[in-house]
């Protein structure tokens, strides 16, 4: 055996890939805003399913802020109207190929 | 609506008049201070006859005046499809109140819902001066597209 555990760890590992030029990833320039404050509704109304459409998956599911860019105090609006809606069969509880 | 503004003590005076005495006759009055707004919007079953719907529509009308309340506005959306089935039922007739009543009030009504067979879904919701002015838009909206 030439090679010695000490001598293979300060060699290079593998399936490292090292490049020469960086990797052109595409990122999202736009910053993601909460659309309630930024035109000023203060009320999210259940009464509106088609409103509340951009706001869910098409598994009908609430979709999280991280995605959608709302800001904490009208996520709980929105999840609370989503709910109602759905309690009044405005929207759905599940469905498929929603949108 | 107007706004007087109460000393904390007379309201505490007022709220043990009104619940120790049900009966007393100016309750009324009381009442219309501990008003608040409300809005419920209910599925009638789409079996029945339009006679029928107006009929139940009136009968709950008349509950909430003779208990005191103040109709805002009264909405009829109609036959409309459900999102789901409800009861084995495909479609409902959904109305609307916009109220201002006692808090009190709203326990008996929905009772009076849950009884009634004729209802397939309710649901009450207190409104805060965000959703009143939203309410209020919303009529007009509706108004003009009428």
């Amino acid at each position: 055996m030439a090679t010695s555990i000490e001598q293979q760890s300060k060699g290079k590992k593998d399936g490292e890939i090292r490049y020469l030029t960086p990797l052109n990833i595409d990122t999202n320039k736009k910053a993601k805003y909460c659309m309630f404050q930024k035109s000023g509704i203060k009320y999210v109304d259940y009464k509106d399913p088609d409103f509340l459409m951009r706001f869910i998956n098409e598994q009908g599911k609430i979709l999280p802020r991280r995605l959608t860019g709302t800001s904490l105090k009208y996520q709980r609006k929105v999840a609370v109207a989503v709910k109602r809606a759905r309690h009044l069969a405005l929207m759905p509880y599940v469905a498929d190929l929603l949108k | 609506m107007e706004y007087v503004i109460l000393s904390p003590k007379l309201i505490l005076i007022l709220l043990a008049v009104k619940n120790k005495t049900p009966n007393f006759a100016p309750n009324l009055i009381i009442k219309t201070i501990f008003m608040n707004h409300y809005e419920t919007v209910f599925i009638l079953n789409p079996v029945l006859s339009d006679d029928q719907v107006k009929e139940t529509v009136k009968k709950y009308e008349d509950f909430l005046v003779s208990n005191g309340a103040k109709m805002v506005s009264k909405e009829n959306w109609g036959l409309k499809k459900l999102a789901y089935p409800i009861q084995n039922k495909k479609s409902g007739f959904y109305h609307l109140f916009e109220y201002t009543v006692d808090g009190d009030v709203i326990t008996p009504l929905e009772v009076e819902f849950k009884r009634d067979e004729r209802f397939m879904r309710y649901l009450t919701v207190a409104l805060d001066k965000h959703a009143i002015s939203w309410a209020e838009r919303r009529r007009v909206k509706l108004k003009q597209k009428a």
